[in-house]
C-alpha cells in the first residue's frame, strides 16, 4: 500500500482509538478526581472547522470538573480551555454556552451562585486563551441538573462541573 | 332505577371515597413525643341532617391538626367512652377521669342550599366553662377548610397565639431524570391534602414565594434556557415574567405589603440582592460585594432584609435595611447558614445550617435579647426551612434515600411530621399566609 494510504490508515486508527477511549471515558463514571484522557494537540498549521467539534480529541471534551467549594480551574483542564478558545477564534460565528453546576449540598439558590462562578471561571480562562467573551454565555443550573443522584463523594464530584455547549458552530 | 344499576351505584358510592383516600398525597408520621402537650378530647361530630352526610370527619381533621402542632395531645377516638354533641350532654366527671383539660363537641346539620352547618363548642374541663360556641356553614367540598378553621379557633383560644391550620403550602415536585424530567409547582392544604398543580415544566422550577394575600406565587423557572422569575395568579393561572436579565434571576420574595419583590440578580457580574417595585418594575440594588449575596427575606415589618452571603468565606446570614445601607452579619453559630426564614410572631430566624456534610434546620431565637440557637432536625441534607405564619411550625425539605420529602416540625422541636408524595421528589416548600383575615 502506498504511503498516503498508510498515513490515512494510521490517522483513521488513531482517531478511532481516541474516539473509542473517549467512549469508554463517557460510559464509566469518572473517579473522585476526574482527569481528561491524553489529548492530541490542536492543529498548529490550520484552523478548526465545524467538523472538528465531532472529531478532534480535545474539542470533544466538553466537561470541566471542580473540587468541592472551588471555582478555580485545575491545571489538567487547561488544555481543554486552550483548544476551545482556539475554536472560538477560528470560527467567529461559533456561539458557546458554559453551563455551571454544583453538587447537591447546601441551598439551591446559593448553588446557582456557585455554578455561575465556575462557568465564569471557565469563561475567563477561555478568554485568557484568546477566545472572545462575546461568543460565550454563562448559564448556571446550580444543583438542578445533576448527572447522578446518589449522595456521596463520587456522585458529588461528577456534578461539580461546567459543560461546554455549542449553540452555533 | 333498575336493581342492577342501583347496586352498581351503591358499589361506586362505596369505592369512590376509598380511591380518593388512596390518591391522598399525604403520609403522616409523627416522630417524637409530646409529653407536655395539653390533653384535649375532640368528640366525633355526627351528621344530624336529612340529606347525605359529608365525607369529611371534621373531628378527626381537628384532632390531627392539634396533634400536629405539638402543643396538644388529642384523645384517641377509641378511648372516648361518651360521645356528647352539645353542652347539655356533657358529663364533666367522665372527662376529668380521663385526665382531659379540654373538650370539643359538635354536630353537623343541613345548612340550606346543599351546604352544611357545623356547630361546635369548646369546654374547659376543670372550670366547666364554655370557651367557644360557634357555628360555621360551608358547602360539601369545603368541610376540611371548616375543620381547619375550627382547629385554629381552638388553638388561639387556649394558647393565645393564632393557629395556622387554615393555610396552604407550595412546593416543587420533580419526577424522572435527564430528558424525561418533569417539574411541577404544587399548592396544597398545610396538611398536604388537596394538592393542585399550579405550573408544570420540563425545565427546573424553584424558590416559590407567596404574595401576602395568598393569591400569587413568584418562582424561578428555567423554561427560557436560563433562570427567570415569574409571578402567577394561583386561581386563574395567568402568569408573567418579571425578571429576565443576563445571569442569575433568583430567590424572589414578596414584601409583607405585597408591593415589592426582593430578588437576586447577577447582571452586574456576581449575585447581588435587589428590591423591585412591582408597580414600576424599578430596581434598587441593596448589596455591592464580590461575594455571592442571595436568598433575601423580609423582616415582619418590611424594614429589614436578611440574606445569605459568603462575603466572609462560607455562607452566613446578614441583614441590610430594605431602603439601603450597610450589611451586618447576623448568624455566628455554625460554619454554614443559608436559606433564612423569619417568623412573623416572635423574633425567630430559621436557617439551613451546615457543618461538614451534614445540613440541619436550626433556629435562632432572639426574643429574650441575646440569640439562643436550637437544632430542629436531624439532617443530613435538610434545607429550605419556611415558617408557618404564626411562627409556631416550620416546614422543610429532607432527603430519604434518593427521594426528597417534606417535614413539618414545631418551633419548640417537640413534634416532627413527614409528608410524602406518592411518587417523585419533593422540595422547596413555602408556607403560605393566613387564609382568615387578621
Amino acid at each position: 500500500m502506498n504511503s498516503t494510504t498508510r498515513i490515512l490508515l494510521a490517522a483513521l486508527m488513531c482517531t478511532a482509538a481516541v474516539a473509542c477511549s473517549k467512549q469508554v471515558k463517557e460510559e464509566a463514571p469518572p473517579p473522585a478526581q476526574p482527569t481528561p484522557t491524553p489529548t492530541t494537540p490542536a492543529p498548529t498549521t490550520g484552523v478548526y472547522g465545524p467538523e472538528d467539534l465531532d472529531t478532534d480529541a480535545c474539542l470533544r471534551q466538553r466537561v470541566v470538573y471542580f473540587d468541592f467549594d472551588q471555582d478555580s480551574l485545575r491545571p489538567e483542564f487547561q488544555s481543554i480551555v486552550a483548544c476551545h478558545a482556539k475554536y472560538l477564534r477560528d470560527r467567529p460565528s461559533a456561539r458557546m454556552t458554559l453551563e455551571g453546576h454544583a453538587d447537591e449540598r447546601g441551598s439551591r439558590e446559593y448553588n446557582l451562585g456557585l455554578g455561575e462562578r465556575r462557568g465564569n471561571s471557565v469563561s475567563a480562562a477561555i478568554q485568557a486563551n484568546g477566545g472572545s467573551g462575546s461568543q460565550q454565555t454563562v448559564v448556571s443550573y446550580g444543583e438542578e441538573r445533576p448527572t447522578c443522584t446518589a449522595s456521596g463523594d463520587d456522585c458529588w464530584a461528577q456534578n461539580r462541573r461546567v459543560e461546554i455547549i455549542y449553540n452555533a458552530r | 332505577m333498575k336493581a342492577s344499576v342501583r347496586w352498581l351505584a351503591a358499589l361506586l358510592a362505596f369505592l369512590l371515597p376509598l380511591t380518593a383516600a388512596a390518591q391522598q398525597a399525604l403520609e403522616l408520621d409523627i416522630v417524637g413525643g409530646h409529653a407536655a402537650a395539653l390533653p384535649i378530647a375532640v368528640v366525633p361530630m355526627p351528621y344530624q341532617g336529612s340529606g347525605t352526610a359529608p365525607d369529611t370527619d371534621v373531628a378527626a381533621v381537628v384532632a390531627a391538626d392539634l396533634n400536629r402542632s405539638g402543643q396538644f395531645r388529642a384523645l384517641p377516638q377509641r378511648d372516648l367512652v361518651e360521645r356528647p354533641t352539645r353542652g347539655s350532654e356533657v358529663n364533666y366527671p367522665t372527662w376529668r377521669a380521663l385526665n382531659q383539660d379540654y373538650l370539643v363537641v359538635g354536630r353537623v346539620l343541613d345548612g340550606g342550599s346543599g351546604s352544611y352547618r357545623v356547630e361546635y363548642e369548646l369546654f374547659d374541663v376543670a372550670t366547666q366553662n364554655r370557651l367557644i360556641g360557634l357555628a360555621m356553614t360551608a358547602r360539601a367540598g369545603a368541610m376540611r377548610d371548616v375543620a381547619h378553621q375550627i382547629a385554629d379557633a381552638i388553638y388561639e383560644e387556649i394558647l393565645g397565639v393564632p393557629g395556622a391550620f387554615f393555610t396552604r403550602i407550595a412546593y416543587v415536585t420533580a419526577t424522572g431524570v435527564g430528558r424525561d424530567a418533569q417539574y411541577a409547582l404544587v399548592v396544597a392544604d398545610s396538611d398536604g391534602h388537596n394538592p393542585q398543580t399550579v405550573v408544570r415544566s420540563p425545565e427546573p422550577l424553584l424558590s416559590p414565594s407567596w404574595s401576602p394575600d395568598g393569591n400569587h406565587l413568584a418562582y424561578v423557572s428555567f423554561e427560557g434556557g436560563n433562570s427567570e422569575i415569574w409571578i402567577q395568579d394561583i386561581s386563574t393561572g395567568s402568569r408573567e415574567v418579571v425578571s429576565r436579565f443576563r445571569g442569575i434571576n433568583g430567590a424572589p420574595e414578596f414584601s409583607p405589603d405585597g408591593n415589592r419583590l426582593a430578588l437576586t440578580l447577577s447582571r452586574s457580574g456576581n449575585p447581588e440582592v435587589y428590591v423591585m417595585d412591582l408597580g414600576s418594575r424599578a430596581l434598587t440594588q441593596l448589596t455591592n460585594h464580590f461575594g455571592i449575596d442571595t436568598e433575601p427575606t423580609w423582616s415582619a415589618d418590611g424594614g429589614t432584609i436578611y440574606f445569605t452571603s459568603d462575603r466572609g468565606g462560607q455562607p452566613q446570614i446578614y441583614q441590610v435595611p430594605a431602603s439601603g445601607g450597610s450589611a451586618s452579619r447576623v448568624t455566628f453559630q455554625g460554619t454554614y447558614n443559608a436559606s433564612a426564614s423569619v417568623s412573623r410572631y416572635g423574633n425567630k430566624l430559621a436557617t439551613a445550617q451546615g457543618g461538614g456534610n451534614v445540613f440541619r434546620i436550626a433556629m435562632m431565637d432572639s426574643s429574650l435579647g441575646s440569640p439562643r440557637w436550637s437544632t430542629l432536625s436531624p439532617g443530613s441534607l435538610d434545607e429550605s426551612p419556611s415558617f408557618a405564619p404564626n411562627g409556631a411550625m416550620i416546614i422543610y425539605a429532607a432527603r430519604e434515600g434518593t427521594r426528597g420529602v417534606l417535614y413539618a416540625v414545631s418551633a419548640d422541636g417537640r413534634v416532627r411530621q413527614r409528608l410524602v408524595l406518592a411518587d417523585g421528589d419533593v422540595r422547596e416548600p413555602a408556607w403560605g399566609p393566613f387564609r382568615t383575615q387578621r
